[in-house]
């Protein structure tokens, strides 16, 4: 069957990178510093200005080293998608610099760039939206070769069908259209033609959350096979905790545009500081009916519009540990005592390093302290 | 609601100042001189001075324009008389102001749009939600193909025929004519309506279908399916639930239908031989007559942008999302 | 808790004494391309004040067999056989009229997207109450107190002022909330919950999550909750069906299911699924090729073109040629013996699970 993937070859030690061949793995490969993306809020009467904007990247700053995956998580409107944008330049930045392997490219034009396209790619979330229905899957793998002028050896068809057999697709099915394939064979459709230009960098955005359980792991698991044997650096895009942690070494999680806390994975599933890290990791719901206790946090509403976000700390609306000085002052992202290297937290009043449960529930929800407040 | 109502007036006027230019500028760039039509055919260049005084067209064209925007507000003098406000010029042709002219015939275009509308939201709508609701049975497949058959004909074909069958051969009925609603209202119904029928059914086709399709699209949606799941019974949620959704794509065809509906009364007034706006139009024309075209020109324009904010302010009244917004 | 075990000799359809009883329940929708058979012989019982979760893919004819049991179908397009019994009313052959009396009164339904199931045409407060005036005959004004009542349970702020807001006010976790404050205006014994928490952030599905639970201990409703996420479930039911391709493969409580599962494909869910606690460097064992097609589904057990233990069964092709039966109560239809299956799951799977 096309669509199996032999799943045992992935047994690779996960946080090894594979070493890439032109460039040195402590340089990192993107670096990206105070980036911005605000979109303007058009209003007023009777003729409409800009009126706000809605800050839905505001100044973060992150690395990304070769063959790493760096994963971002969030919830909506934390700005985690515009941000993959932004690194491939599907948008403008409205501030901020993204250097590629040392080059500015944030302002770049379009023909400063073209060198540079290929070797940053993108999959997108939706399989049926971001294939084109008139081509066939051929066309649309080679499109990328063929718009940047490459020939590989063996001709364009070649490299096609053997991109098509990586990914798991029959080669056979070069000439089919995308609606004969099931949801998760046109997501390896979408990952073939992002390795069509073999590339240096990823940007893979909730690339297997429109699917199946069962067929999600198929394609995070060919995305990790990708990522090991070709040593293609990701940045992994997604809401989901535990999918972000299985397949990202180190993690970033963002709250309404800003980093609040990012670290290698271990430490930071294991030992986060940051309140919202908290109560993220406590809010997932365990399959493992006997897993040791958590800590049960719930939050109170949903996210503030990031047209007018809180001031100072951004969770501090929601945090329980929140006094003036979240409101006065904005933590700045930084590695807290007792955090290892690389575990940056912007938080004044830092949580344990544990997510083991509390001597008592934090419970926010005024909903639920009432009904809960009954049952004592 | 009031700001959104006025942001969209503010924009309509801006649209009647640019066809207002545009008019104006486009007449002068065809190279006849207006005043040798009003100078008739014993014109002597004396006679042609004069007229041309009269009517103010020995201005530059920008003050020419600017004097008929100003008149419009303040009214203007013209060698004929004073125009008082709102002063579109008088004809160069029959020497009428302009307005009056227009005031003179409007009342029956007006009856005829309006009247037709009716006829045609009423019928189209309700055939379209039987349809609808009775989706699959022989109701929906007659309504569904007499739908069919009506929007091929025109009114220039089933005019005539219509009045063939009802007025000349049956004598059921009086030859269309247009009686004032002030003087006698049975008069001014029985009057127009073979006009509003006849000019409507173009319309009405269009309408039946599209009333079926939205509604059928609004009773597959979630929150119909969410009230039923409630209790709510079918009638209360087709008429509560679905049919609300279903008049906003409706309302946005509509939106656009309405310069067509001017059109249909125009041919309309052709047909059954009825003196409204469309017939004026077409006498300014053929007659190269600026200020009365400036004037149907403007003020049809006018009379289908106030619909249009009529409309737009109908998606406030259906759709809270736009009126809270 | 135990709901579903039942006594060896289990008795016919027609006696059984639970509070829901869903008995070979067969749900067929004719379309342009043919048939689809989205429920093929499904059977279940519900205890009041317990919830059952059921698990499945897109396709596996979990929403289809409760929008059967609200009669929500489309009556044109859709034959249903087999028997659903709710506190001894039988409802396949209710007719309309009955249907609505208890359809928000007795029994209620949450939807996955408040955003699409609440109408954008009418206040909240309107939207809870209708069925509340419907079902008890309660005036404009005691509805609209009712409203407010059940938004204030539900935790929106400031309810008194609120209730007049119009959906598309409210932020996604507040629309939810207004969605279950509508399904328990009546207090409803059965409460059907499809996918409630799918659309929302995991911070708000984790509220909402406790909210029904809470909910539920309060107005004592059975709950069935309809999910593909195994965490949801391992949260908030006591029993679990597992369904795949319009039948059920897998039943019994959540302990039993998700801790010592039989059926494969169970054992395939639960090796896509990462977790928060597992070893990040043992890969995700997906379950191989795609769900079949209800159009034309596989012959014999509807997994075996996926399953990779078919080679274990005795007797060559029973796989392809006869369907297993899933037994009464706790079981999984597969053709593995019990042993087979105890020991492939210690052996092989569980290891991987890490």
């Amino acid at each position: 069957m096309s669509d199996a993937v032999s799943d045992e070859k992935t047994a690779v030690a996960a946080d090894t990178i594979p070493g890439q061949r032109d460039m040195d793995p402590a340089e990192p490969l993107m670096r990206v510093r105070d980036l911005k993306k605000h979109f303007p809020v058009k209003g007023g009467f009777p003729i409409k200005r800009t009126i706000g904007a809605v800050q839905a990247v505001d100044g973060v700053s992150f690395d990304v080293f070769p063959g790493e995956a760096l994963g971002l998580v969030g919830e909506s409107g934390c700005g985690k998608s515009t941000t993959g944008r932004l690194l491939t330049r599907l948008m403008e930045p409205t501030q901020g610099t993204i250097s590629y392997r040392g080059k500015d490219i944030s302002r770049s034009t379009r023909r400063q760039l073209s060198p540079i396209r290929s070797e940053i790619q993108m999959i997108f979330q939706d399989p049926y939206a971001s294939l084109n229905p008139r081509q066939t899957v051929g066309t649309i793998i080679s499109s990328p070769m063929e718009i940047n002028g490459i020939n590989p050896p063996g001709g364009r068809e070649a490299r096609v069908r053997e991109l098509l057999e990586t990914v798991g697709l029959n080669p056979e099915h070069y000439n089919r259209f995308p609606h004969e394939f099931s949801g998760g064979q046109r997501q390896r459709i979408g990952v073939a033609r992002a390795l069509a230009l073999k590339p240096k960098l990823i940007v893979a955005d909730e690339p297997v959350s429109a699917l199946d359980v069962s067929i999600q792991a198929q394609v995070v698991n060919l995305l990790q096979e990708v990522q090991r044997e070709m040593g293609i650096a990701f940045v992994f895009i997604a809401h989901d905790l535990a999918v972000v942690r299985h397949f990202s070494q180190r993690v970033a999680v963002m709250y309404l545009g800003k980093i609040v806390e990012i670290a290698d994975r271990t430490s930071l599933y294991t030992g986060p500081r940051h309140p919202y890290t908290h109560a993220l990791m406590s809010a997932v719901p365990d399959a493992d009916i006997d897993a040791e206790k958590k800590e049960r946090i719930r939050l109170e509403g949903d996210v503030p519009s990031p047209i007018s976000p809180p001031s100072g700390c951004r969770f501090r609306t929601r945090c329980w540990k929140a006094q003036d000085k979240c409101a006065q002052e904005e933590p700045p992202l930084i590695q807290l005592s007792g955090n290892t290297e690389g575990h940056l937290t912007a938080c004044h009043f830092p949580e344990d390093p544990t997510i083991e449960a509390r001597a008592e529930d934090i419970v926010l929800d005024p909903a639920l302290a009432a009904l809960e407040g009954e049952d004592d | 609601m009031l700001r959104f109502i006025l942001r969209r007036t503010f924009g309509a006027m801006l649209i009647l100042l640019l066809i207002s230019a545009f008019t104006f500028f486009m007449y002068y760039a065809i190279p006849q001189d207006p005043a040798t039509l009003a100078c008739g055919k014993n014109c002597t260049p004396d006679a042609l001075a004069i007229i041309h005084k009269n009517l103010g067209l020995d201005d530059p064209i920008p003050v020419q324009y600017w004097k008929f925007l100003s008149g419009i507000f303040v009214g203007r003098d013209f060698a004929v008389g004073h125009c008082p406000a709102p002063c579109f010029g008088v004809s160069f042709r029959d020497q009428q102001m302009v307005w009056s002219t227009i005031m003179d015939r409007f009342p029956l275009t007006l009856s005829l749009t309006i009247g037709g509308l009716i006829v045609f939201l009423i019928v189209g709508l309700g055939t379209g939600m039987i349809a609808a609701r009775y989706r699959g049975t022989w109701l929906d497949k007659v309504f569904s193909s007499i739908s069919l058959v009506l929007s091929s004909f025109q009114i220039y074909f089933l005019g005539p025929i219509v009045l063939g069958i009802f007025v000349y051969s049956t004598g059921w009925l009086d030859k269309p004519k247009y009686v004032p609603f002030s003087d006698n209202p049975g008069q001014w119904f029985m009057g127009l309506l073979i006009p509003w029928v006849v000019m409507s059914v173009i319309f009405t086709a269009n309408y039946t279908r599209m009333s079926r399709s939205t509604m059928i699209e609004q009773l597959q949606e979630e929150h119909v399916r969410a009230a039923r799941a409630k209790g709510m019974t079918g009638r209360y949620v087709f008429f509560r639930y679905a049919w609300r959704g279903s008049l906003i794509p409706i309302l946005t065809i509509l939106g656009m239908d309405l310069s067509a509906l001017l059109g249909g009364a125009v041919v309309t007034e052709f047909t059954f031989g009825l003196a409204g706006i469309g017939r004026l139009a077409v006498e300014s024309v053929v007659g190269k007559d600026l200020p009365k075209l400036m004037g149907v020109m403007l003020f049809s324009a006018a009379f289908i942008l106030l619909l249009n904010v009529i409309v737009d302010a109908l998606y406030a009244v259906i759709d809270p999302r736009v009126r809270l917004s | 808790m135990t709901t579903l075990t039942k006594p060896e000799d289990a008795p016919a359809p027609a006696g059984s004494d639970a509070f829901l009883s869903v008995r070979d329940l067969h749900v067929r929708f004719s379309t342009e391309d043919g048939v689809v058979k989205a429920v093929d012989g499904l059977s279940f019982d519900l205890e009041r004040g317990t919830t059952l979760g059921i698990v499945g893919e897109s396709g596996s004819g979990k929403s289809v067999t409760n929008l059967t049991i609200l009669g929500l179908h489309n009556p044109l397009t859709t034959t249903i056989e087999g028997e659903i019994v709710l506190d001894g009313k039988e409802l396949i052959t209710a007719t309309e009229a009955e249907l609505e009396r208890l359809r928000g009164n007795k029994m209620a339904m949450i939807f996955q997207d408040a955003l699409t199931a609440l109408s954008p045409y009418h206040s909240v407060g309107r939207q809870i109450g209708e069925p509340f005036r419907k079902h008890t005959g309660a005036s404009k004004r005691e509805a609209r107190e009712r409203a407010i009542e059940m938004l204030e349970k539900v935790g929106i702020p400031h309810a008194q002022r609120r209730v007049d807001d119009y959906p598309h006010q409210f932020s996604g976790g507040m629309r939810q909330r207004v969605m279950i404050a509508m399904s328990l205006v009546c207090n409803p014994d059965l409460l059907i919950a499809d996918e409630p928490t799918t659309a929302l952030d995991v911070t708000v599905q984790a509220q909402i999550l406790d909210l029904l639970k809470d909910l539920q201990q309060e107005f004592g409703s059975a709950i069935i909750m309809i999910t593909h996420d195994l965490g949801v479930v391992a949260n908030m039911a006591d029993d679990l069906l597992v369904m795949y391709a319009g039948r059920a493969v897998e039943r019994g409580t959540v302990r039993e299911v998700l801790k010592s599962p039989q059926h494969p494909y169970t054992w395939g869910l639960l090796g896509s699924m990462p977790r928060l606690t597992a070893d990040v460097d043992e890969p995700l064992t997906p379950i191989p090729g795609a769900p079949p097609s209800l159009l034309n589904p596989p012959s014999g057990c509807p997994f075996h073109p996926r399953c990779g233990f078919r080679g274990e069964v005795e007797g060559s092709d029973r796989c392809v040629d006869i369907r297993p039966e899933l037994p009464e109560g706790r079981g999984a239809a597969c053709h593995l013996t019990l042993d087979q299956k105890s020991r492939i799951f210690t052996e092989t799977i569980r290891p991987r699970l890490g």
